[in-house]
């Protein structure tokens, strides 16, 4: 489609003005950057802290809760860089800086997405990814050729997953332009609730999480199969291999979403 | 520390007074943010809430509280993380603005002391968060969970006193953030870094008191550990007696006072930078 | 369809929904008519004034012609474009500049603004290099290139946003207050640079503006626009005929003097020596100061020019248009 090409590629021109500009002053860039990574491992440390007074958490010991904290904070941190800061939007909205956006031969969501670029947000997916490497060293999996497809799968499918809810938050910044924290909640929320085992939750909570907000194929569903751990709700084996398919759908219906917000805006004016 | 010296009909109690209640008021009118923050506390509440239950169920006694009071703690945490503004929310956000356009040399030419001004409105707005964002998280915890909340009125008397000495550090820590962006080009970057560490070191995601031997011991004594882990400890029955209350606020008050006047100072050289640079 | 016109309305109507608080939990609602109907062509080439009291319908217009507001009722089109339809279609041919906001990156060098503009619109190479010196020259730039946007003085900013607008040759440049909050020396470069590009490249303009001295500068055919509706659409003359519009001679006498008769002026305030006389806008001033010269010991006068609210409300309450 010639729409998400252009897309693709006013996101990128964006994106690379961004870049470039922080990468000019590079002592700055590399210690906020250094900044994100310890800021965001902080959570991991808490993890590490929890396991110098117990063995194991809802069952899991500390490599597969390593596993788990390392996949979906890789998955996440991706979302964050790419478009973390569509949270702005309803700011935009309120000081009428996005006509400003509308003026241009550009899709807005591919503008928005771009907007503010941080660079420093690799600190976060490079910590994530750090942490997942020294789980996967650490276990014991048994590398079938599905197990070892499922990892990136799984990395890019939580990324997509994360990344239509940042949208979907944005479109609903339309309809309040104040309520940027729900969105907080399912992506910081959603983030911090899958670093922990399923097991460790209330039945209906990882029921909401599975079948309402489909947080649970980020990465417990598909990380408990490489764990080679059953489910706590007892689902069949092809659902761990499902997470590209959520994703394309969460995706799909972001976009929609996010298509009549901005249809709304046109016609309301805010 | 009167700008013109002698008798002279300058800031006043009223005056902050007036300020810190202009404060609560302004936040109130965000009704919608509010709300969401509510949603947002309760849900972080319930994941924290989950956690620690599979962590006392392991531990009974973990950090000297059993899992009942860890429960608690999870919710006065989340209480008091609006309330200390822990990821924003505060006046850093529109100082960092009037410091970058410039407006802030204006207001250090105002006969109001700058630092106090900030303060109070500060306290407003504090005010308005742990009544609006605390309460209905904490009822929604106590529905669901075993909570151990005290009966005896002198204790949380005790507690709100704690909270108020701790939205005085919070205050100082993030003004110091905040001047540090005369010297910084990525306010954004440091601002996140901060907020992080404040969630992390005052034990919202895990009680300093469970931090293992050395780490704890330092943890406790950090600044930090004045936001939440000291006013908690009040409210669940740790800190008790003259003593034991005595040591918690002379932490707090101790950091407080500190803390600020590094703020004064700090405050004084970006104000000698602006008047070089003409603003 | 006339190929000459560029800009054509048609009975174009924008309707909001306003919803207030009326008590503890009713609420009212409101339809507000931000633009009633209103129906203009504008041929290619041609730079037009529209203007209009606060909270008439301009910027609403404005809004409708660049794709940022979808019309309610009414046909619209610009370049043959439907601009609700097709907004990434028509940016490409328009150029914007909004007077309250940039459309510039705050964060980035104008330089590096200018740089993401040539790749987004896609501009050939000499075409950009062309214009952006051309840009810079006349808009006085050249030390501006390298500073960040968000340090660039009101005027040095609007001069930049200007200059944004015009990088890939547009066919029509919408231009949403230019001058507000602009010294003296800031409003002339920017008059005499829109002069030039309207004459020299025959670039249609729109021009909204609260300054009548805009107007009269630059454009010859003016669009009133009121509580929604066209009030009046053809010359500046014209319009202060219309409007019975009147201009207002400062007077400063050498000492107190009783108020001055004159034909064709009268009196409306006095303070001490100094009187305000008003005649009539469409009358040069010329006689009448050689008439007061004359007669009286004049220390010193100005001329202050209608207000353009004043002129509106004139012609509203004259044509007594139902509400």
């Amino acid at each position: 489609m010639a729409d998400v090409t252009d897309a693709l590629r006013s996101y990128w021109l964006i994106v690379v003005m961004w870049m470039r500009s922080t990468m000019t002053y590079r002592a700055s860039f590399l210690m906020t950057t250094l900044g994100n990574f310890a800021g965001t491992a902080l959570d991991f440390v808490a993890i590490v802290l929890m396991f110098t007074r117990v063995d194991s958490l809802g069952g899991f010991s500390f490599a597969e809760v390593a596993f788990l904290y390392g996949t979906t904070s890789t998955s996440f941190g991706i979302a964050d860089l790419l478009m973390g800061s569509m949270d702005r939007l309803g700011q935009r909205v309120r000081d009428g800086t996005l006509d400003t956006l509308l003026v241009r031969p550009a899709p807005v969501l591919a503008q928005v997405a771009a907007d503010k670029f941080a660079l420093r947000r690799l600190g976060r997916v490079t910590q994530g990814a750090l942490v997942l490497g020294w789980a996967i060293a650490r276990l014991d999996i048994a590398w079938t050729p599905a197990n070892l497809l499922l990892v990136p799968v799984m990395l890019i499918s939580g990324a997509g997953i994360f990344g239509s809810v940042f949208v979907i938050g944005g479109a609903f910044q339309f309809l309040s332009n104040d309520a940027s924290e729900v969105q907080n909640s399912f992506t910081y929320g959603g983030n911090t609730l899958l670093q922990f085992p399923p097991t460790v939750f209330a039945k209906d909570l990882v029921r909401g999480v599975t079948f309402v907000v489909p947080l649970a194929f980020v990465n417990w569903l598909p990380a408990l199969r490489i764990l080679g751990r059953d489910d706590p709700l007892g689902l069949p084996a092809w659902v761990d291999f499902a997470p590209p398919l959520v994703a394309g759908a969460c995706l799909a219906l972001s976009g929609l979403a996010w298509r009549a917000g901005l249809r709304s805006y046109r016609s309301t004016g805010s | 520390m009167s700008r013109y010296g002698g008798l002279h009909a300058g800031p006043h109690a009223g005056l902050y007074g007036a300020v810190a209640a202009s404060g609560f008021r302004r936040y109130s009118t965000y009704r919608v943010a509010t709300a969401a923050g509510v949603f947002t506390n309760t849900v972080f509440g319930f994941i924290l809430a989950y956690t620690y239950i599979a962590l006392w169920d392991q531990r009974p006694h973990l950090g000297g509280y059993d899992q009942s009071m860890a429960l608690t703690y999870v919710w006065i945490g989340q209480a008091l993380l609006a309330t200390m503004a822990m990821m924003g929310g505060g006046f850093q956000d529109e100082l960092i603005e009037r410091i970058r356009t410039g407006d802030i040399a204006i207001d250090l030419y105002r006969p109001a002391d700058l630092q106090l001004w900030w303060l109070s409105a500060d306290l407003g707005r504090a005010a308005f968060h742990l009544l609006g964002r605390g309460i209905l998280p904490t009822l929604c915890g106590a529905l669901l969970f075993d909570l151990a909340l005290p009966a005896n009125p002198l204790t949380w008397l005790a507690f709100l006193l704690s909270v108020v000495l701790g939205v005085v550090v919070s205050f100082a820590l993030r003004y110091l953030v905040v001047l540090s962006a005369f010297w910084l080009l990525d306010g954004a970057g440091v601002t996140t870094v901060a907020g992080l560490a404040m969630l992390f070191f005052s034990g919202t995601l895990l009680p300093l008191n469970v931090f293992p031997g050395t780490l704890g011991d330092i943890a406790r004594l950090l600044p930090w550990s004045a936001l939440l882990q000291v006013p908690a400890d009040i409210l669940l029955g740790v800190h008790t007696g003259p003593l034991g209350l005595a040591r918690a606020y002379g932490l707090q008050l101790a950091w407080a006072v500190t803390l600020l006047c590094a703020g004064r100072a700090l405050q004084a050289v970006a104000t000698r930078k602006v008047v070089v640079q003409g603003g | 369809m006339d190929d000459d016109l560029i800009i054509e309305l048609d009975g174009v109507e924008k309707i909001f929904d306003v919803r207030r608080r009326a008590g503890l939990f009713r609420r009212e609602r409101r339809q507000v008519r931000a633009v009633d109907g209103i129906s203009f062509t504008v041929p290619r080439g041609e730079m037009v004034g529209y203007i209009g009291p606060n909270g008439a319908g301009k910027s609403t217009t404005i809004k409708m012609l660049t794709g940022i507001l979808t019309p309610s009722g009414g046909r619209l089109r610009v370049a043959g474009i439907d601009p609700s339809r097709e907004r990434t279609r028509l940016a490409k041919r328009i150029g914007v500049v909004f007077g309250q906001r940039t459309t510039l990156w705050w964060d980035l060098p104008l330089q590096d603004s200018y740089e993401l503009v040539r790749r987004m619109y896609r501009i050939p190479d000499h075409r950009y290099r062309i214009n952006l010196a051309r840009c810079v020259e006349l808009l006085d730039l050249s030390e501006l290139l390298d500073v960040p946007v968000r340090q660039l003085s009101l005027g040095q900013r609007m001069r930049g946003d200007i200059a944004a607008a015009l990088l890939h040759d547009p066919e029509v440049l919408y231009l949403d207050e230019p001058t507000i909050g602009l010294d003296v020396v800031s409003k002339a470069k920017v008059r005499e640079f829109l002069r030039s590009v309207n004459s020299e490249q025959g670039m249609t303009v729109l021009l909204t503006t609260h300054d009548l001295t805009d107007i009269e500068q630059l454009c010859r055919r003016v669009m009133v626009i009121d509580h929604g509706r066209l009030m009046y659409d053809g010359g500046l003359d014209g319009l202060h005929a219309v409007g019975d519009s009147e201009r207002t001679l400062v007077v400063d006498f050498e000492r107190e003097l009783p108020p001055i008769e004159l034909p064709g002026a009268r009196c409306t305030r006095i303070d001490g020596p100094r009187q305000w006389l008003a005649f009539p806008a469409g009358a040069s001033a010329a006689p009448l100061v050689a008439e007061l010269a004359a007669r009286y010991p004049i220390v010193d006068l100005s001329v202050r020019e209608p207000v353009i609210e004043d002129v509106i409300a004139r012609m509203y309450t004259e044509n007594a248009a139902p509400a």
